[in-house]
């Protein structure tokens, strides 16, 4: 038997070298344990029957992802497989090619398992808003995993998975890793390649890792990041990062910014700035006068754009078709009924804010406000190395808490919204447990570093790990 | 915004939106104004701070060299249309 609750990435390569087990047994430990588990907490959509016989042709390790089992979000195509980004317009959907990431995963002899449920077209905080039902968190399955990569959270809390990818376009990677107590990390905007990305909002969007620690996290970016050519916004490895990370930093905390925490949440992150002292950093109150505006500029860039991403789920091209009368017929129904509650109000709301006589007023100050919220980051990395604040303002919700009221539910990525709006890297990580109507339910803590210094966020975040063990 | 500004809204989205559904979102549409309206308080004064600011995404083009084979793709794209004709993509007349 494999223990899988202790295993990383970095042992599992370890165990693989030696001859410990081989990829085949660690890919069936994992496939027992979905077949055990996924009926209740519906992680995955889709578990590809090919994974355990890719994972017989695995004999070299030469990378330290080769035969890991990981799970995809359903939205990164994978050639020949479906994928639906949660949603019943792409139901049917068979991907044409191989995204970025899936080839990469493929070419080092990384097992995909299969894909996981999420928020539609990942817009949500809960993977309430998937059109195939909501995933459980594997911590209390009456409360949420988060989301919009719910599934790929859950995956690695429960087993599921030994790694998973996730995409961030407002906090989707790292409030999910925070509500299921697993590592999530959104690179810098460009570091890795969307190409096979379903677009959210392009501005935005990011894929990033699940891992159980902040060493699995950095193996994991070390393969998916660089340049790709068919990724006009992707960058070079290496480029325009030559600063090595402090092993002492200077860590800004935005106090100013955290009056809605819950009191609980406020204690763990009171305790972990205790911890970073004791390790000889140095905390000190920030202000970013701006950064209280994220939320607000995020709710009409990310609409606008989104509108015009989704205008090509038509009925026509692929996907989900709805019949009527005539060719403007057919577009009103395929949307009107393959879209879901969601996407409908966003491409709406997109729709509103690009309109002649109100784009400047919104989708023009939208940006401007951004710019500032840039400068305040920008000026903040003059005096410390990275900015920390809690991921969440509170643990993991329960379903059906939220899904009446959209403004609460957009409130729930306010600490991480920042970090799209601004293309800074950022990473939650696991600071401990609360308990709640007696179940223990993890939280997160996330640190941001300026532009690509995703090493800044791999260095602080072992650390904290460290002092947790 | 009015009822019969979310039929419009959603006329130009092109979604086929049940009346049924227009009340709520309309409510849900101007809670969430309510909330990105804050964007304006950000003063002129700082606006013309932003300006001094260099702009953090730029476009990048590609060479126009190197296409696929024609005709590389087209199997693959046609098989997931929901209707084809042979090498075409089939739609319902326009005019």
């Amino acid at each position: 038997m494999i223990n899988l609750k202790d295993l990383t990435i970095k042992k599992a390569h370890e165990h693989l070298k030696k001859g410990d087990f081989s990829p085949q047994e660690l890919t069936a430990a994992y496939l027992k344990n979905i077949e055990s588990k996924n009926k209740d907490l519906h992680i995955y959509l889709e578990v590809f029957e090919d994974a355990l016989e890719k994972s017989k042709t695995i004999s070299k390790f030469d990378s330290p992802m080769s035969g890991i089992p990981v799970a995809l979000k359903d939205n990164m195509l994978i050639k020949g497989k479906i994928s639906s980004s949660g949603s019943k317009i792409l139901e049917n959907y068979i991907a044409t090619y191989d995204s970025f990431v899936a080839s990469k995963l493929q070419e080092t002899g990384a097992i995909i398992l299969g894909r996981t449920n999420m928020d539609e077209f990942a817009m949500g905080s809960s993977t309430e808003n998937s059109a195939y039902g909501v995933t459980k968190n594997p911590y209390d399955p009456e409360r949420v995993p988060g989301g919009s990569s719910g599934g790929s959270a859950a995956a690695i809390a429960a087993d599921l998975a030994l790694a998973s990818l996730g995409s961030d376009t407002g906090g989707s990677i790292r409030q999910p890793a925070a509500f299921c107590g697993v590592v999530g990390l959104k690179p810098t905007y460009g570091r890795v390649s969307r190409r096979g990305l379903m677009a959210l909002a392009s501005s935005l969007d990011q894929i990033g890792p699940f891992t159980k620690t902040v060493e699995d996290a950095e193996i994991f970016y070390n393969l998916i990041q660089g340049k790709d050519s068919l990724d006009s916004t992707s960058l070079k490895i290496g480029e325009g990062n030559s600063k090595a990370a402090p092993k002492k930093m200077k860590i800004g905390v935005p106090y100013h910014f955290m009056e809605d925490v819950n009191e609980e949440v406020m204690k763990n992150f009171k305790e972990a700035v205790s911890k970073l002292e004791s390790l000889g950093h140095e905390v000190k109150e920030i202000k970013l006068p701006n950064v209280k505006y994220s939320l607000a500029v995020y709710y009409i860039i990310m609409p606008a754009e989104a509108s015009s991403n989704l205008a090509r789920y038509d009925g026509v091209k692929f996907g989900y078709h709805q019949e009527g009368g005539n060719l403007l017929e057919d577009y009103l129904l395929t949307r009107g009924s393959g879209f879901g509650k969601e996407p409908r109000r966003r491409i709406m709301l997109g729709t509103y804010v690009l309109s002649s006589g109100y784009y400047d007023a919104y989708y023009g100050r939208a940006n401007e406000v951004a710019n500032l919220i840039k400068a305040d980051f920008e000026r903040a990395f003059e005096e410390v190395d990275v900015v920390l604040t809690p991921t969440t303002a509170s643990p993991a919700f329960k379903i059906g808490e939220k899904a009446a009221d959209p403004v609460a539910m957009y409130l729930s990525d306010v600490f991480t919204v920042p970090a799209n709006i601004t293309g800074l890297p950022s990473i939650s990580i696991p600071s401990g447990f609360t308990e709640v109507d007696g179940k223990k339910l993890p939280l997160g803590i996330q640190f941001t570093a300026p532009f690509l210094a995703e090493n800044f966020l791999f260095e602080i975040g072992k650390q904290f790990e460290g002092s947790n063990k | 915004m009015e009822i019969k500004d979310i039929g419009k809204l959603a006329a130009l989205s092109r979604i086929n939106l049940p009346d049924s559904e227009k009340e709520s979102l309309l409510k849900e549409m101007d809670a969430i104004l309510a909330y990105v309206d804050q964007v304006k308080e950000a003063t002129a004064a700082q606006s013309a701070a932003v300006a001094l600011h260099k702009p953090f995404s730029r476009n990048i083009f590609r060479e126009d060299a190197e296409p696929h084979p024609a005709g590389a793709f087209n199997e693959a794209l046609l098989e997931s249309s929901p209707d084809r004709q042979g090498q075409y993509i089939k739609v319902k007349k326009i005019l």
